[in-house]
């Protein structure tokens, strides 16, 4: 299994690199070293010298990826690309161009998005899994065609429609929680109960009917034939048995998205004024902050290449036929 | 967590033990991207840093016009003109005479930094955190992690490393380049410590700049300056201890975050306690802040209104300021209305719920804003939103009477009023010329109206009716809007960065408003970085542009229209590219003089030629509406202080009060919800009871 890992991360390496120069050549296309400068200066009193300074300060002044007025190795490692990328590999994520360590600020803003994405995520799976075995249970009956109703209008209704709904219903009219903010350790649980809630209920028709439909595939097996001729109810079926054997599928969705969860989520943070790695990639764009778009792009790529590692690891422990090789 | 609950207002977004404090509440939706005086210019910005740090002047909180007033400063500068040898002039020397300004700055004694680790020292006064190995700063994580505070008194000293600083290239300070048209040496300064650290700059002089005792320095400026004073009330001006670059000079630290940029060294009434831009920020009331008094002087109807209730008594008012981050304009409208914020703007979304129009076209709240006690602030911002001509253009711009007509038709027919009532919700005054109210030189009634757009009707101005816009089209050449060359409809372009769905509706009232004469107007949306380059190439035909006055006086307005300023002559600040010789000659002697009748004139005289030129057309000055709850005290709206929070009082009491009133949780509907589930369940539980026997039999 080891060696199958190392080839997974020599695989990876090749993408990642070429993510990174996908990365930079998209973001040069629209945004020169100018207009970045020019954007972090303000719109006041902006000269061409200002630009000028500002570009020479922080290594913009340099070709983009191939430079001709030096000779040797030089022509590659004295250009932009070379100077502000390849410390990614090594995860040195370097200073913004608004002058903050990229690393110590993701450091700072990971943890509140996992505080919301990790609840979310575990008893999402809670929810839709139960929901999901509740209308296997009562498959061919009204409350199987009321709970795929159900479901189809849980998936029909936008997510910003539960968030504003919510935080309408909860926050404003109840007064059971607070509308938005965060706060330090055990302080920041009632801040989370309204995200984490909304984030729930927004999964439960996609999650239930996707799992339903694993279930629905499992229940037509022969072991569970044989399972309920051994006189087990349907309960013990469904639970002891049904459910192990579709863990494989779930697995893969679950986990290949669990590195993913420090990244946060965009709509969910500005919402609640969770502060934590949802908006960092937007704002930066917004502010054409190049060095935060590179870093996180690539750790997006980086944590998304480990998810899928993991998925093929996690494989092995629920299926002991699989082997990796 | 029970502990940090009050189980009478569970939504509290704040520690229950907060609530009777004299803490004040504000919010604010995008994160400051500098807090370090020398770099900082954004209004987001001084919200926080203008608490902070201390200029030598200040704007008087009450008085009308606005007025300089000492700050640190133990009186108004000394100003004395010299002549090229440096000998100092007499009073009323000519402007020709004038080589250079010298402004002598005294400091008052005994104004003491904030406690911070960059002035800490030992027992034997050598500084505790200016030599950090890495294992040290290993540790650290904000600047509350240093055991050890220290302050020192602030010298004249503080004040001219500075604007040392401001010159500094690595600190790319976005005055750098004006002040080295002012203060002499600046420039070779700059070029002197290019390759040096900001902390080394301490001991290398600059010709324009000297300390002449503990107390006391002096700026010596090329010519003759009187707005140099204004700059001296902004934060660019505010002293900066040697120290602090030494200690933020570091460079592990910087790798922690840790810079001036983010932890601001000042003497004014707060520091900074918790810098979290991602959640919220901390001001807390700076315990070694010398004794400043509110004051006991303002306008006559501000005894009345109650602001000089506090006359007298020691600033500031309130204990800790916590400013949170929302960036959505719901969750922040209600927790303003549930007592958790003090203060509040409008945006769009609420402003029904919020204001109503009187019948004699006034504001008002509503009856839902007043039962709460909710009081209303109206103030026009000395800013300007203009419509602009590239004066460059072959269509549009010239100084031909055909180019000129043209634009004062389009004049007369961009209807403001219109535009303000539709997309402002009627938050802003239709402009008559270059300066906003409350700015030197603006001139009220029939006077201060554009007689070239306007008539004055009934006592007010009156937008000029469309047909006189048509007659000036026909003059021009272009009748009912038909180019003589195409023998179509005029086209025009207009250059935009509006690009996204919700600007169309803008987009369509601009085309609808040339339409009126014909005119077929090309909506040219580009991203921000198209758009600004098109400006610096003078490719633009129109634009919309804006300006916000960095000092209450007219050269900072009229200098958008001076020819020296042109965007693509000189990469200046006048966009439209607009150049009169009579116009800048006026400007030029305008800019000079002290306020005074003749100086009165000259502006009136730039306003005619302005008026008369229409390189603009004159948009509209915003008009600010923030609302206050009824516990929010000494409010009077400025919009040149922004030091305004020292001013600030809260009543606590009544606050908590409302709070509690406003906020008692609901669990009805809850118990309501729980009873459905379980009635739910029941047909669910007979079912698969059901299923089961069935099975079984």
């Amino acid at each position: 299994m080891i060696q199958y890992i190392i080839r997974r991360c020599l695989y990876a390496f090749p993408l990642l690199i070429g993510v990174n120069i996908l990365t930079f050549v998209l973001f040069f296309f629209v945004n020169s070293p100018d207009d970045m400068a020019r954007m972090q200066l303000g719109q006041k009193h902006v000269t061409e010298q200002a630009v000028k300074n500002w570009k020479h300060q922080r290594g913009y002044d340099l070709p983009l990826l191939w430079n001709n007025k030096v000779q040797g190795q030089e022509k590659i490692t004295r250009t932009i690309f070379y100077q502000k990328s390849v410390g990614l590999f090594f995860f040195r994520f370097g200073v913004s161009d608004s002058g903050r360590n990229i690393g110590a600020d993701i450091q700072q803003r990971m943890w509140p998005s996992l505080a919301v994405a990790l609840p979310t995520l575990c008893v999402g799976l809670l929810v839709d899994i139960s929901f999901a075995l509740m209308m296997v249970l009562f498959r061919s009956s009204y409350l199987e065609h009321a709970g795929i109703v159900l479901c189809v209008i849980l998936m029909s209704i936008s997510s910003l429609f539960y968030i504003i709904g919510g935080q309408f219903f909860i926050a404003k009219l109840l007064r059971l929680v607070p509308i938005s903010g965060y706060d330090n350790g055990m302080a920041a649980i009632k801040f989370l109960i309204l995200p984490v809630l909304i984030g729930v209920f927004s999964g439960i028709g996609s999650g239930a009917r996707w799992y339903r439909t694993l279930f629905l595939e499992e229940v037509e097996k022969d072991y569970v034939r044989t399972a309920r001729a051994k006189g087990l109810t349907e309960t013990q079926t469904l639970f002891r048995h049904v459910l192990k054997n579709a863990m494989i599928p779930i697995l893969t969705g679950v986990v290949v998205v669990l590195p993913l969860l420090f990244m946060g989520s965009l709509i969910m943070e500005s919402f609640f004024s969770i502060p934590g790695l949802g908006s960092y990639t937007i704002d930066a764009i917004n502010s054409q902050d190049f060095a935060i778009v590179r870093a996180m792009v690539f750790l997006g790529s980086v944590l998304y290449v480990f998810g899928l590692l993991l998925t093929d690891i996690s494989y092995t422990l629920v299926d002991p036929r699989v082997r990796l090789s | 967590m029970l502990t940090a609950c009050d189980l009478n207002q569970l939504n509290n977004p704040y520690p229950v033990d907060e609530g009777k404090l004299s803490v004040l509440y504000q919010s604010f939706s995008e994160r400051p991207k500098h807090l370090d005086p020398a770099v900082a210019y954004s209004e987001n910005e001084y919200a926080f840093i203008a608490q902070i740090y201390e200029p030598p002047f200040q704007y008087h909180y009450l008085k009308r016009p606005y007025q300089l007033t000492p700050l640190t400063a133990g009186k108004m500068p000394e100003i004395n003109y010299l002549n090229k040898q440096g000998e100092k002039l007499g009073e009323g020397a000519k402007d020709s005479d004038i080589v250079y300004t010298d402004y002598v700055i005294d400091i008052q004694p005994n104004i003491q930094y904030q406690p911070h680790p960059a002035l800490a020292k030992n027992a034997q006064g050598d500084y505790l955190y200016h030599q950090l190995t890495r294992e040290q700063i290993q540790s650290l994580n904000t600047l509350n992690d240093f055991k050890s505070t220290g302050s020192r008194e602030l010298t004249a000293e503080d004040y001219v490393h500075q604007i040392k600083r401001l010159a500094h290239p690595k600190m790319q300070s976005p005055i750098a380049e004006i002040m080295k048209n002012y203060i002499v040496g600046f420039d070779d300064f700059s070029k002197q410590v290019s390759d040096k650290q900001k902390a080394d700059i301490k001991n290398i002089s600059m010709a324009g700049l000297e300390v002449i005792n503990r107390y006391q320095y002096r700026i010596r400026i090329n010519g003759k300056y009187p707005q140099f004073k204004f700059w001296l009330a902004m934060p660019f001006f505010s002293p900066m201890p040697w120290e602090a670059d030494v200690f933020y000079d570091q460079p592990d630290l910087s790798a922690k975050n840790i810079t001036l940029d983010w932890f601001p060294i000042g003497t004014g009434p707060y520091l900074l306690a918790e810098n979290n831009p991602n959640r919220r920020m901390i001001l807390l009331k700076n315990p070694l802040f010398h004794p400043e008094m509110y004051p006991s002087e303002g306008e006559p109807e501000d005894i009345q209104k109650g602001l000089l209730t506090d006359a007298g008594k020691r600033l500031p008012f309130i204990d800790k300021v916590v400013f949170m981050l929302e960036k959505e304009t719901i969750p922040y409208w209600t927790k303003f209305l549930q007592g958790y914020y003090d203060a509040s703007g409008i945006s769009s979304d609420s402003f029904d719920q919020a204001i109503q129009f009187t019948g004699s076209g006034g504001v008002e709240l509503t009856g839902s804003m007043k039962k709460k006690g909710i009081r209303l602030q109206t103030l026009v911002e000395t800013s300007i939103f203009y419509m602009g001509f590239n004066m460059l253009d072959a269509t549009v711009g010239g100084n031909s009477e055909r180019a000129r007509k043209l634009r004062q038709a389009i004049a007369i027919t961009v209807d403001y009023e219109e535009y303000i009532s539709i997309f402002r919700n009627g938050r802003g005054v239709a402009a008559q010329g270059v300066i906003p109210p409350g700015i030197y030189g603006y001139a009220e009634g029939i006077e201060g109206i554009n007689p070239y757009s306007y008539d004055w009707v009934d006592g007010k101005a009156q937008r000029k009716k469309i047909d006189a816009a048509r007659q000036l089209m026909t003059e021009a050449g272009y009748p009912d809007g038909i180019d003589p060359k195409t023998k179509e409809a005029l086209i025009l372009y207009f250059d935009t960065t509006s690009v996204s769905i919700d600007d169309r509706p803008t987009m369509n009232w601009y085309r609808k408003q040339f339409e009126k004469l014909g005119i077929k107007l090309v909506i040219r949306a580009t991203d921000y970085n198209r758009f600004q380059e098109k400006m610096r190439a003078g490719t633009e035909q129109i634009f919309v542009w804006g300006w916000n006055a960095d000092y209450p006086d007219p050269e900072n307005l009229f200098f958008l229209l001076y020819g020296a300023n042109s965007k693509v002559k000189h990469g200046g600040e006048n966009a439209a590219n607009y150049q009169n010789p009579e116009f800048d000659r006026l400007f030029e002697q305008m800019r000079n003089m002290d306020n005074s009748e003749q100086r009165y004139r000259f502006i009136q005289q730039l306003q005619e030629i302005v008026r008369h030129d229409a390189p603009w057309v004159f948009g509209f000055h915003p008009k600010n509406f923030s609302l206050f709850h009824g516990w929010y005290e000494n409010l009077k709206p400025n919009s040149m202080a922004n030091n305004r929070l020292k001013y600030t009082r809260i009543d606590t009491n009544a606050r908590a009060e409302k709070r509690q009133a406003w906020n008692k949780p609901i669990f009805w509907p809850l118990l309501l919800g729980a009873l459905l589930f379980v009635l739910m369940l029941i047909p669910a539980i007979n079912s698969y009871h059901r299923r089961a026997m069935e099975t079984l039999q």
